[in-house]
């Protein structure tokens, strides 16, 4: 119980914000949160929420599963630094490139395919999996 | 003609009378129970005998276990073949301990979730991993916006953090 009142703060916005699926278990030391946000700014302040409370998120006691809300056919947008983003064959790097996509350009969800990879389409109609880490969903 | 066709009766005779002197299946698989419980690694089988035919089931510690019981059941007078069913048992998986050996063999994480965690690493400069036990060691220098990536990065593939070697880009 001691993470969850540690985080508590974090946990309270949660809610508030509504967080749909919001699963908090505590196992091994080390706080499980998981859920799906509204949007990609819900996200974001979870994680300055959560940079604020564990400084630096340096104590490894936090495991925020958080997805952000996105159905097949979502607008998402590409938050590379400044590269293309790379669309390959399969879901993993080792997959051939297929296409790519540029900073800051729009594709289209096909497909959820697991947390780290994502199905997606560009306005060219190059299909292939990238990255969700470099893509953030549209507002609606 | 006649005494030939004496004779292969007088065969077939032989033949049927000598197959019913084989031992039955009941005293083989008594026999080949008998020889399997004397050693203490095969205690864990069990055998059924059909028409001479052994099959051996139950549970081995290793594969040199498993091929000890098909040559033991197949040295058993009137065994004709022998079916090898046993399991060999899995290793079991290596808990990670307080006092652990050397690095990056010494995870539990799969293939898989390392390379996840691998791919989302690649474009952050400055940056190795090493996995251990469950969690992913990430060391070297980042800006606030990679360390706020890398963390998000390892929430999404399911990994415990140890950042206690990641710095902060001076």
């Amino acid at each position: 119980m001691a993470l969850q009142e540690k985080y508590a703060s974090l946990l309270q916005s949660a809610n508030t914000m509504g967080i749909t699926d919001l699963s908090v278990a505590e196992k091994d030391n080390v706080l499980h949160v998981s859920g799906t946000a509204k949007s990609s700014a819900d996200y974001d302040a979870l994680w300055a929420l959560y940079d604020k409370i564990d400084p630096n998120m340096a104590s490894g006691d936090l495991l925020m599963n958080i997805d952000v809300k996105a159905e097949a056919g979502a607008k998402l947008k590409v938050t590379t630094d400044s590269t293309n983003l790379n669309i390959r064959s399969t879901p993993s790097t080792n997959g051939t490139i297929v296409g790519k996509a540029a900073h800051d350009e729009i594709v289209t969800l096909v497909e959820k395919t697991d947390d780290s990879w994502w199905k997606i389409k560009t306005k060219d109609g190059e299909e292939g999996y990238a990255y969700a880490q470099y893509l953030s969903p549209e507002e609606a | 003609m006649k005494m030939l066709r004496l004779l292969s009766g007088v065969v077939l005779a032989t033949t049927l009378f000598m197959s019913g002197c084989k031992p039955k299946d009941s005293e083989i698989k008594a026999n080949i129970e008998t020889a399997l419980k004397a050693d203490a690694m095969m205690a864990g089988t069990t055998v059924e005998v059909t028409d001479g035919v052994a099959t051996i089931s139950g549970e081995c510690k290793d594969a040199e276990c498993k091929a000890h019981c098909e040559k033991t059941a197949a040295g058993v007078k009137g065994v004709k073949s022998v079916i090898n069913n046993c399991n060999v048992a899995s290793v079991p998986v290596m808990e990670p301990t307080n006092t652990p050996p050397p690095a990056s063999v010494n995870t539990v994480l799969d293939d898989a979730t390392q390379q996840k965690v691998k791919d989302g690493l690649k474009d952050i400069k400055g940056v190795t991993v090493q996995f251990e036990a469950d969690m992913a060691v990430v060391s070297g220098e980042v800006n606030k916006a990679d360390r706020m990536k890398i963390m998000q990065m390892l929430a999404s593939a399911k990994v415990k953090s140890d950042v206690s070697k990641l710095m902060d880009k001076k």
